[in-house]
């Protein structure tokens, strides 16, 4: 629907099916005017489709876990060169142990890549968010990231209001690119730079991704005027007004935490949960604002740093820091284990009571009989 | 039709002398005064680089056989460092530096892209050895076995110069290396290794492959503007001596790549869709010690007491490959 | 809501049922979502998948624990999978056998109720319609008939699209014929039989 002008894809579960239904709709000619190359690895695909960005082509390509670590460089290298890229991420983990199922190591581990990152919390949302991408990224210039969670959203059918041709054509505009190989005025693009001016190019992404949290936003909001929905954006509370106790997520198990949420609301407890879509640049005024009036913050992630531990909580223990608000960091759905809502439900609870300490990740779902089985006490 | 053509002077080996005899389409690139100068003046390569003067004269005929309408993509290496050191640039091509090991795929990219928007620009994609038969192979067969319409020039200096002499997949045996010291029974990179780029391309049966270096700068010229003739996949053997990492005068890069060819050591050929289409003879066969003696990197075959036994090994290896591509052509002189 | 559980194996059209019930619901303007536990996409190997229904927008993503029914596609996954785990005492399940059946010493086999438990020789239905051993659009109709849960009408249009020409009209005439074998077996309107249905074989060779 944002008609791509180059697709360059290595297939990886659970990526393909959109690969595949790509390069059908090349075929058939649906999808007009691109040029899908089934390329030879992932390091290969972000490299096409940085070559077709510097030419002006609208470029695209999808991957996930190993495939996203194998193209790693590239991937930092699109966002250096500034080309607005779009790449879809069916977060998968990472091996080994190889884990084909779904968590966020995987993006987590590129979040200092310099791409910027949003998180789809169901099907509908991360097809919105594919349309915001690349008005996000050519606006800016920077490449985006969208993240759904493998097999959870990627192999779901949900109902999804799929917008008309015409309102993408009005909302996605064609490519202008802000830098160009064009033989009638040559540039040179990736230039060695050396101590005197590295930093500076560097300060300059930095005020990039920042002038982005806002683009992310505005994007989001004309996407609410167009289309009549609410999606993307930087983050999206609710039920947070006298919210006491706040559970934040980002992507699928922001629908389970809505759930857990009204449950214990029935039941007296005043909770709330703070979905971030934004994650990289970090939406540091809005997490801060959805926040300040929450007395304790559980943070749940698919992901964390293994030595040190949450990864998002961290981020988000940052934009509190002078706030009398308590941060609990939480990992749970690891390489594809289910997030229940019942385990959701008595981890706020935990929190609610004040049961968790601080300072510590504390797992979800950890299977306590597994680890004796295996000699771990 | 002149009479100049049937004229061959041989002066240094090519037909530069007789230039000015030639009609004016005869002429090489380089001649006219309002070529591209694709890399001018003023870029930070060392005196007689082999790479520097291959580049020029590769996609100067590149940029005049695609009229001007020319994008290239180069990998990370010396080429790459020596021209664009910020905010300096040496390139009057539209050029992009990605890294290191894709930019066959980025040029794949390239191609893509402009085909998708309906441009005829063409493409060149050009690396050291390293960034070709190492880092960038996968890339590089990849866009190969895709027909993807990308001219690949490896400029092969043998080693990884850049980072100070390392031996890579198209250093040659006995050649020493920061990594392939003189230490051993075996001194230098070790025979029975390594691979020949230009025979694994021809097994993609591409349309054009070619091999060429600067010693004959006219044949190099025919070449690119052949290669550019086609479309799909093409590649480019271009073999640009190192003064640095061969260990050798500056003022002999060019008597150093004629050497490698009349000794047999580097054959030139060309190949269309897998075959061999066209081979340049020796016209003067020389043994593999006049190339050898000229470089520090083989000293060691030749001090006292020496290694005879690995000039002959290196002399065999020259001699397989004028059986092979028939490089001796009738009556063609005998070391 | 109403949940959905199908076990079968890979090939046998296990995600593309679950998918095709959701389409169903939505056709009747219910909100649904249908999506599978995959091993590794080897033919052959166990495979779950799920759909949801219900008149609410369904919000989370997790698997179904406490189905309302069970349809197994394939009965040799009895005793190599948990099938009938989380089985209610008001759930349905839906057994793939040409054969007399017993669910003894299945684990939670105890826990089903005879009356909700009805098989069905889909694959040798499926044989005699489509020629191929695909059992799911069977079963589809006959779930149909079992739960109540979408109507016959609406399967066959899930069917239409998801298959085309010769290839949709046979699976109609399946999912049409396994449906009547259920709906006729239990003497009733398809609404109200679920729990006047008596445990039994239904359906090709009993």
């Amino acid at each position: 629907m944002c008609r791509p002008q180059v697709v360059a894809a290595y297939p990886i579960s659970p990526q393909t099916h959109i690969v595949e239904a790509l390069s059908d709709l090349v075929r058939t000619g649906e999808l007009a005017q691109c040029e899908y190359l089934t390329v030879e690895s992932e390091f290969a695909a972000m490299s096409a489709c940085i070559g077709a960005s510097a030419v002006g082509a609208r470029a695209y390509t999808a991957s996930a876990s190993q495939g996203l670590l194998f193209m790693a460089e590239a991937v930092f290298n699109a966002s250096g060169l500034g080309l607005p890229i779009v790449m879809t991420v069916a977060n998968r983990a990472i091996g080994a142990p190889i884990n084909i199922w779904n968590d966020h190591s995987d993006a987590m581990a590129l979040r200092d890549a310099g791409w910027i990152q949003l998180y789809a919390a169901d099907v509908q949302e991360a097809t919105d968010l594919h349309l915001q991408a690349f008005v996000v990224a050519e606006r800016t210039s920077l490449p985006v990231m969208v993240c759904m969670d493998g097999f959870v959203l990627t192999h779901a059918v949900e109902e999804v209001d799929l917008p008309e041709q015409e309102q993408v054509d009005a909302f996605v505009p064609p490519f202008v690119p802000q830098q160009l190989l064009d033989p009638d005025d040559p540039v040179t693009i990736g230039a060695m730079v050396g101590p005197e001016a590295f930093t500076e190019v560097r300060y300059l992404m930095q005020q990039r991704m920042d002038t982005a949290i806002g683009t992310v936003a505005e994007v989001a909001h004309d996407f609410r005027e167009a289309f009549g929905r609410s999606s993307g954006g930087l983050v999206r509370g609710y039920r947070l007004e006298d919210a006491d106790t706040v559970l934040v997520t980002l992507g699928s198990v922001a629908g389970a935490a809505t759930e857990v949420v009204d449950e214990l609301r029935e039941q007296g407890i005043a909770a709330g949960t703070l979905t971030l879509t934004c994650f990289r640049p970090w939406p540091d005024e809005a997490v801060r604002e959805a926040l300040a009036g929450a007395r304790r913050v559980v943070v749940l992630e698919r992901a964390f740093s293994v030595g040190r531990g949450s990864i998002v909580g961290q981020d988000v223990r940052d934009s509190l820091h002078d706030l009398p608000v308590t941060v609990v960091e939480a990992v749970g759905g690891l390489g594809g284990r289910p997030v229940r809502r019942s385990d959701v439900r008595r981890l706020v609870e935990g929190v609610a009571a004040d049961l968790l300490p601080t300072g510590r990740l504390h797992f979800l779902d950890l299977d306590h009989a597994l680890l004796a089985s295996a000699g771990v006490r | 039709m002149t009479s100049t053509r049937e004229t061959r002077l041989y002066q240094v080996g090519t037909f530069a002398a007789g230039n000015r005899l030639l009609d004016l389409e005869d002429r090489s690139v380089q001649a006219h005064p309002d070529r591209t100068n694709a890399i001018t003046s003023g870029h930070r390569a060392c005196r007689g680089c082999g790479e520097a003067l291959g580049a020029r004269f590769v996609l100067d005929a590149a940029v005049r056989a695609a009229g001007g309408d020319l994008v290239t993509a180069n990998a990370t290496g010396c080429l790459e460092v020596f021209s664009t050191p910020y905010p300096e640039s040496s390139w009057q091509v539209p050029w992009l530096h990605s890294l290191f090991g894709n930019a066959p795929a980025v040029a794949s990219g390239m191609a893509a892209g402009l085909r998708a928007q309906g441009r005829a620009t063409r493409v060149v994609g050009q690396a050291g050895d390293g960034g070709t038969v190492d880092i960038g192979f996968g890339c590089l067969s990849g866009m190969f076995e895709r027909n993807d319409d990308v001219l690949f020039v490896c400029y092969d200096n043998q080693g990884y110069m850049n980072t100070g002499v390392q031996r890579s997949g198209a250093t040659p045996p006995a050649a020493r290396t920061a990594t392939t010291s003189t230490a051993g029974d075996v001194p230098g990179n070790p025979f029975g290794q390594g691979k020949s780029a230009p025979l694994i391309a021809m097994a993609h049966e591409i349309p054009y492959v070619a091999t060429a270096t600067v010693a004959d700068l006219r044949d190099l010229e025919d070449k690119v503007t052949r290669a550019m003739e086609h479309h799909g996949a093409r590649y480019l053997h271009v073999l640009v001596p190192c003064p640095l990492g061969w260990a050798a005068d500056p003022s002999d890069t060019v008597r150093l790549a004629r050497l490698a060819t009349e000794s047999g050591l580097f054959p030139l050929f060309e190949a269309e869709h897998g075959e061999v289409t066209g081979v340049t003879p020796i016209r003067h066969r020389v043994p593999v010690d006049d190339y050898l003696r000229l470089q520090g990197r083989y000293a060691h075959l030749f001090g006292e007491p020496g290694r005879p036994d690995l000039v002959a090994r290196l002399q065999a290896g020259a001699d397989r490959n004028i059986a092979r591509f028939g490089l001796l052509e009738e009556g063609g002189d005998r070391p | 809501m109403f949940n959905v559980r199908f076990h079968g194996r890979g090939g046998q059209g296990v995600v593309t049922a679950a998918e095709m019930l959701s389409v169903a619901a939505f056709d009747c303007g219910l909100h649904a979502q249908a999506f599978p536990t995959f091993g590794s996409e080897r033919t052959g190997a166990p495979v779950t998948s799920y759909c949801r229904v219900d008149d609410r927008p369904i919000r989370f993503h997790e698997p179904i624990e406490e189905p309302q029914a069970i349809v197994v596609q394939d009965p040799t996954l009895l005793h190599a999978v948990p099938v009938l785990a989380g089985v209610q005492p008001s759930s349905y399940v839906l057994l793939n056998t040409s054969r007399e059946l017993s669910l003894a010493g299945v684990p939670d086999g105890d826990r089903v109720a005879p009356d909700r438990l009805v098989t069905l020789a889909a694959t040798d239905l499926a044989r005699e319609v489509l020629g191929r051993p695909v059992p799911n659009t069977a079963l589809l109709g006959a779930l149909a008939a079992l739960t109540g849960v979408v109507p016959l009408e609406a399967v066959l249009v899930a069917i239409r699209q998801r298959f085309a020409g010769p290839v949709a009209e046979a699976n109609v005439e399946l999912a049409v014929r396994a449906h009547a074998s259920v709906a006729h077996d239990s003497m009733g309107t398809v609404r109200a039989m679920g729990p006047a249905r008596a445990g039994g074989t239904v359906g090709g060779r009993a």
